[in-house]
């Protein structure tokens, strides 16, 4: 309940100085718009259904290279946390890649795939790849040994043991890092979408800025935001707390 | 013996095992002469296994362990810690191979992990993630049984093992001897011809592991199973066995095997089971006392006075 008032507090101010501050007009309306403003740009947006088809592509598009990157991921990660060649070469590199903006990946994904669907994958890919690599790996090598003993014991080998047995067991050791590889695959997104204007919530948000319209550019912000936490706090969250269950973990944080 | 043993060819029938025995100077316990448990279940020759520590030392963890374990035998292996008893479970079911020497069961040559020996961990090695009745489950599930057979099965072992209305429960949700319990379902539900049982009681309390003593008992009478029970305590060791074998410290080597006569049901507070513990205990001390000097430094050895029960 306490909980609860604080959050009403501090979202009210929030809101009352952008009013206030709107309001005094010390900016111009069009670099400054009113909540209200903002609130007809989403409603007209999703009126008519602009916004609606940005999002629905938009999530197409990093479902799809999330996807790939997790299985991708996974193969990867266990492949260098059970060789010892490769988790002393390729794991030094995969570190160092990850210094790398995925937004540096856009250029060579041009110039790769042309402007097209594909470099938006690429880039996507790119982006939440190396964490996921990062995550399997060290769940792999966080994983109690017994697990893996005990399946092998009981018959499992192969893909079996690793769909039955290594990836449930390795699970809530790679959850963080699924979250945070979904979190670059969606910056990655928008920030490749604002590149290539095709569809897509990045480019209704620079349609925002071409038309001068800085309610409809907040908007989206807002949007981008919302589904953003969406995914992060409901599904993963969801998730952690459905593992915590199974597991009889204490809930992290 | 060991070069019949060696001649023992991959996969060999049971039939060819008979015809090998003359010449294998077997030395069985066995008394109550009923020929079809002469020929062992499980046979170890040679046994040898060595790893590298860390300063690169090679240390001999087991030395040439020659075993062998009849059907429907309870055989107990005690010995101080580190003298590779869990090592040798884990040869013996095969999750490593051994340096050198070979692991026959039934006739056949252990290469890799199987069904037909299954390992129940101290730390029992349940997937927390599954419910009680999906672990029991797995090694079923694994194999390819039906779905419906399996399920059926899998009540049978819970309700043999007094847990039946867990089922759907989680690992995390069940006492310390639950758990256990509930290994030990899913071990036999796989129906292994040997269950090997590494310290699986040691972290318990005791009543636990007196009710749990009695449990297995009842199990092992009711299904027969050939088991091999890794222990330190020689009471506990005493108390379930038809036979203890007792290895050296580092490396570990037999040094002497006891049979047990004693009449079941047994209680390990029995005088007669004080009584041949203390025998055992005598020539375990020395050992335990070699593990205890190369634990301290030298110039500071604590020793295990007689009379003090380990």
């Amino acid at each position: 309940m306490k909980r609860a008032a604080r959050y009403i507090i501090f979202y009210s101010a929030l809101f009352g100085l952008w009013t206030l501050l709107a309001e005094l007009k010390i900016w111009p309306p069009y670099l400054f718009p009113t909540p209200w403003g903002v609130g007809q740009a989403l409603r007209a947006g999703f009126a008519d259904h602009s916004y609606w088809i940005a999002i629905r592509v938009s999530m197409a598009r990093v479902l799809l290279g999330y996807g790939i990157s997790v299985v991708l991921g996974m193969i990867l990660g266990l492949g260098v946390a059970s060789n010892k060649f490769l988790e002393e070469t390729m794991g030094g590199l995969l570190v160092s890649l990850q210094s790398l903006p995925s937004i540096c990946w856009w250029p060579l994904a041009l110039l790769w795939f042309g402007l097209s669907q594909n470099a938006i994958l690429f880039v996507v890919i790119m982006g939440s790849l190396l964490s996921v690599t990062l995550a399997m790996e060290d769940g792999r090598k966080q994983m109690p040994k017994i697990f893996s003993q005990a399946g092998r014991n009981l018959g499992a080998s192969g893909f079996k043991l690793f769909w039955y047995v290594l990836l449930p067991a390795s699970l809530p050791f790679i959850v963080t890092g699924l979250k945070q590889g979904w979190a670059f695959a969606w910056r990655s997104l928008i920030s490749a979408e604002m590149l290539y204007l095709s569809l897509g919530l990045g480019q209704v948000l620079m349609m925002g800025r071409d038309l001068n319209d800085m309610s409809a550019v907040i908007a989206v912000m807002l949007l981008i935001i919302a589904l953003g936490y969406l995914v992060d706090g409901v599904i993963f969250k969801g998730m952690e707390r459905h593992l915590h269950n199974k597991w009889g973990l204490t809930p992290a944080i | 013996m060991s070069a019949s043993f060696h001649s023992v060819p991959d996969q060999t029938p049971l039939d060819n095992w008979v015809a090998a025995k003359p010449d294998t100077g077997l030395q069985l316990v066995d008394q109550h002469r009923r020929p079809e448990l002469e020929y062992p279940k499980v046979a170890l020759s040679n046994l040898c296994l060595s790893y590298r520590t860390q300063s690169g030392e090679r240390l001999l963890a087991l030395d040439h362990i020659n075993l062998q374990v009849r059907a429907g035998e309870f055989v107990c292996i005690v010995g101080p810690s580190g003298c590779g008893k869990s090592t040798l479970l884990h040869l013996i079911a095969g999750l490593q191979p051994p340096a050198s020497g070979l692991v026959v069961v039934d006739g056949k040559l252990v290469h890799g992990p199987g069904t037909d020996r299954i390992l129940i961990f101290q730390d029992h090695g349940l997937f927390p993630w599954l419910t009680v009745g999906q672990n029991v489950e797995f090694g079923m599930k694994m194999k390819g049984v039906p779905r419906a057979e399996r399920q059926e099965k899998t009540r049978h072992y819970l309700k043999l093992v007094h847990l039946a209305k867990f089922e759907n429960s989680y690992i995390h949700q069940l006492s310390g001897g639950m758990r256990q319990r509930v290994a030990i379902a899913r071990a036999l539900a796989t129906e292994p011809d040997v269950l090997l049982m590494d310290e699986p009681f040691a972290a318990l309390d005791a009543q636990t592991r007196d009710l749990l003593h009695d449990e297995l008992e009842r199990i092992w009478n009711d299904t027969g199973r050939t088991i091999l029970f890794v222990t330190h305590n020689v009471r506990e060791a005493v108390r379930l066995a038809d036979r203890v074998v007792l290895l050296t410290f580092r490396p570990g080597r037999i040094k002497n095997e006891f049979p047990i006569d004693l009449p079941r049901p047994r209680h390990i507070e029995d005088l007669a089971v004080a009584r041949t513990s203390r025998a055992i205990l005598d020539e375990l001390r020395e050992e335990i006392n070699r593990s205890l000097e190369a634990e301290y430094q030298v110039g500071m050895k604590p020793r295990i006075e007689p009379g003090v029960s380990a």
